[in-house]
């Protein structure tokens, strides 16, 4: 049984893997929010299956915080806060999309390679883990936009549930329900932001978002 | 108990400034919250002085010296930021047109940082650091957009953004320790700081070594560490007097706080100068490059913003220095940059509303039209580059000490940071208070509003002149607390 769950847990790891790098290689805001959920859809099935192989019943509470909150409020806010501005349009990459999905691709091996030391039984887990961590990471300085960058934030968010959720079956539930509400007040303000940058600037343009600098 | 009050007391003003902020009173009132956390803080510093150091509400909390020192430190810089407040938002009203409904907001989130500020220092669970010290920013980055302008917006959205990445690297860091227990124990309890440290031997070095990578990257981006600290200068520029006090005073301390507890344990599990190394490259880098960075400031508070880069490297140095004597420096540096530079920006707070310009070449003469401000603002800057009566002088004359008695090569980065920035803030500062021009009078400031400056400036030159032996012997204990495994 646990074994089989392994495998399990193995397979979610790499889905999020892969659904980082399409989000690190998608253009389309509206996609990027559907690929954030499905994320959120990934980790919560994950959790369901380590609940139930390894029968931890209060895990059952954190999936369901999961799939509300990853799943349901927060690409519902962010499709809403879309609709509302106007900028279903596509965003601006900085480099040229072979070299992102070359350079992530070096980050997978770079993750697998730091993780090869550690101890066995975990060594996969945070080595697919921190290939997520990373490539969210970098999605977030490949895109252009405000609302992309918040969307990376919450991609790179994922990630570590996922690690917290597959390597070590949770930490204690005060802290998750404190992470999770930091997320959603976060993302409060950063709907307050879209407003008022959108009524100083008309736009959610980071190019507005670059005035300070030293001269 | 003291410690529920400690948390309750500005939650619950908070919550009270919030329906009542738009009052008259509600100033007095924030000073009346903040000096109950500051007297419920000296009662923590003589619990502790008795018990060594105590576990409470289910090993939850832990106060130990080191954590209570940073309680009484950031309610004093509480209090005495609630004084400058009155005067200086009441000026505000006049010059920027400051609304009271956005003055109610203020007061509120002045609380509530506090609320975290206190939980971050009293707790025990690292998870609950992570998510006070998250909770501190956010209330943070309100207050730094608290004017609806282009440039605090931008300043407030790259602090939001870049800190939100770095704090989810330090969370990175945090799951990794936590993994690193768990592996050990298999009990929830492993994200409790007490049993982390008290296991610290066993964990697996290596594992530890890229937590605290992570852990140093997420939190040194608010500390403002070097490659990291691109918000720092805008976020400094962009806000008002009172929130950088708080910004420069309370939540850097707090953000080298979660490193140097993650540094212990790190040091118990790698039995090694790993975390050492890190903490004296990451400082000397500070206090090279934002040397250079100063010569070319224009706006005084952008200044003092890389002047802060500069101290938050040199605690660090001081503390991955490692020797008792570099540590008593880092924590008397600590301290005295803390009431240093948040004295300063109280004086740049005012400096700017009477000339209503950030730019250092506008501000002139202050000496004449405001002798009381001109002189503070002076003598701040004289204890910041380390003067002699000033502690500061006493922490960076012994961190030097212990540099060229420990590693001879890193002192010649060291002193050519040092000069620099000491070349540049005087030559700048200098203009400043003389130099005499002639401006409209626009704003009252009397002697009475100076005096949460000239506070600070004779506790730093007090300390500098005579350190009390209570002082001493409670940063002996400090000191004990980090040696332990070295």
């Amino acid at each position: 049984m646990t074994s089989v769950a392994q495998q399990l847990i193995y397979f979610f790891s790499a889905l999020l893997l892969l659904l980082n790098f399409a989000m690190l290689a998608q253009r389309r805001v509206l996609t990027l929010i559907r690929l954030l959920a499905l994320q959120g859809l990934v980790l919560s099935i994950n959790m369901a299956c380590i609940a139930y192989a390894f029968s931890l019943p209060e895990f059952y509470l954190t999936m369901i915080l999961t799939l509300t909150l990853k799943v349901w409020l927060i690409p519902f806010v962010l499709r809403r806060l879309l609709i509302k501005f106007g900028m279903q349009g596509k965003i601006e990459l900085i480099l040229n999309l072979p070299i992102i999905l070359l350079i992530g691709l070096a980050l997978v091996i770079f993750a697998f390679n730091l993780s090869n030391s550690l101890m066995e039984s975990i060594s996969n887990n945070i080595a697919l883990a921190l290939a997520s961590v990373l490539i969210s990471s970098f999605t977030l300085i490949t895109k252009r936009k405000a609302i992309s960058q918040v969307i990376s934030l919450l991609a790179l968010e994922n990630s570590l549930f996922f690690v917290v959720s597959s390597s070590t079956y949770g930490m204690s539930l005060v802290v998750e329900l404190g992470v999770a509400f930091d997320v959603l007040i976060g993302l409060f303000i950063f709907g307050i932001f879209f407003f008022r940058i959108r009524e100083n600037f008309e736009s959610l343009d980071i190019i507005h978002l670059e005035k300070l600098r030293e001269d | 108990m003291l410690i529920a009050l400690l948390l309750i007391i500005p939650l619950l003003s908070a919550v009270f400034l919030a329906f009542l902020g738009t009052r008259p009173k509600a100033a007095k009132m924030n000073i009346v919250a903040s000096l109950s956390s500051f007297i419920t803080a000296l009662g923590l510093a003589v619990q502790i002085k008795q018990q060594k150091m105590s576990l409470a509400g289910n090993g939850w909390f832990y106060l130990d010296y080191l954590s209570v020192f940073l309680i009484v430190l950031t309610a004093f810089i509480g209090l005495t930021t609630a004084f400058f407040s009155v005067r200086y938002l009441i000026n505000e009203q006049k010059i920027r047109k400051l609304s009271r409904k956005k003055l109610r907001f203020f007061f509120s989130f002045y609380q509530f940082f506090f609320f975290a500020a206190f939980l971050i220092l009293v707790t025990n669970n690292l998870g609950i650091l992570w998510v006070a010290m998250e909770c501190a920013t956010l209330t943070t980055v309100m207050l730094v957009g608290l004017y609806h302008i282009p440039q605090s917006l931008e300043a407030a959205w790259k602090y939001l953004i870049l800190c939100g990445f770095g704090l989810t690297q330090a969370l990175l860091g945090t799951i990794l320790f936590y993994i690193a227990a768990e592996k050990l124990s298999n009990s929830h309890n492993m994200l409790l700081w007490t049993e982390l440290h008290a296991a610290s031997s066993h964990l697996s070095p290596h594992m530890i070594s890229i937590a605290f990578v992570f852990i140093l990257v997420g939190y040194g981006t608010k500390a403002g560490f070097v490659p990291l600290h691109n918000w720092l200068p805008d976020v400094y520029g962009e806000s008002i007097a009172p929130v950088l006090a708080l910004l420069s005073g309370v939540l850097l301390n707090l953000a080298f706080y979660a490193i140097l507890r993650f540094k212990l344990i790190a040091d118990g599990a790698t039995g090694s100068d790993f975390s050492n190394h890190l903490l004296q490259g990451f400082g000397l880098l500070n206090i090279i490059i934002a040397a250079f960075f100063l010569l070319r400031q224009r706006e005084i508070k952008r200044f003092f913003a890389y002047s802060s880069i500069e101290h938050i490297g040199l605690i660090s140095f001081a503390f991955g220095l490692g020797t008792p004597l570099a540590l008593f420096a880092g924590l008397l540096h600590m301290m005295s940059h803390s009431l240093a530079k948040s004295a300063a920006f109280f004086s740049a707070g005012y400096a700017v509303q009477t000339r209503n310009s950030l730019l250092m070449d506008d501000i002139k003469g202050l000496s004449r039209d405001y002798p009381g401000l001109g002189w503070g603002l002076l003598l701040c800057v004289f204890s910041l580059i380390g003067l002699p009566p000033s502690a500061l002088f006493t922490s960076e004359f012994l961190i030097l000490f212990t540099a060229i008695k420990e590693h001879i090569g890193l002192t010649l980065p060291f002193i050519i940071g040092l000069s620099i920035a000491f070349a540049a803030i005087l030559f700048r500062v200098q203009k400043m208070v003389f130099d005499p021009q002639d401006y409209p009078q626009t704003v009252k400031i009397t002697p009475l509003n100076l005096y949460p400056i000239y506070i600070h400036l004779v506790l730093i030159i007090g300390l500098g002149l005579f350190i009390p032996v209570l002082f001493i012997q409670w940063n002996e204990q400090v000191i004990q607390l980090i040696k332990e495994f070295l």
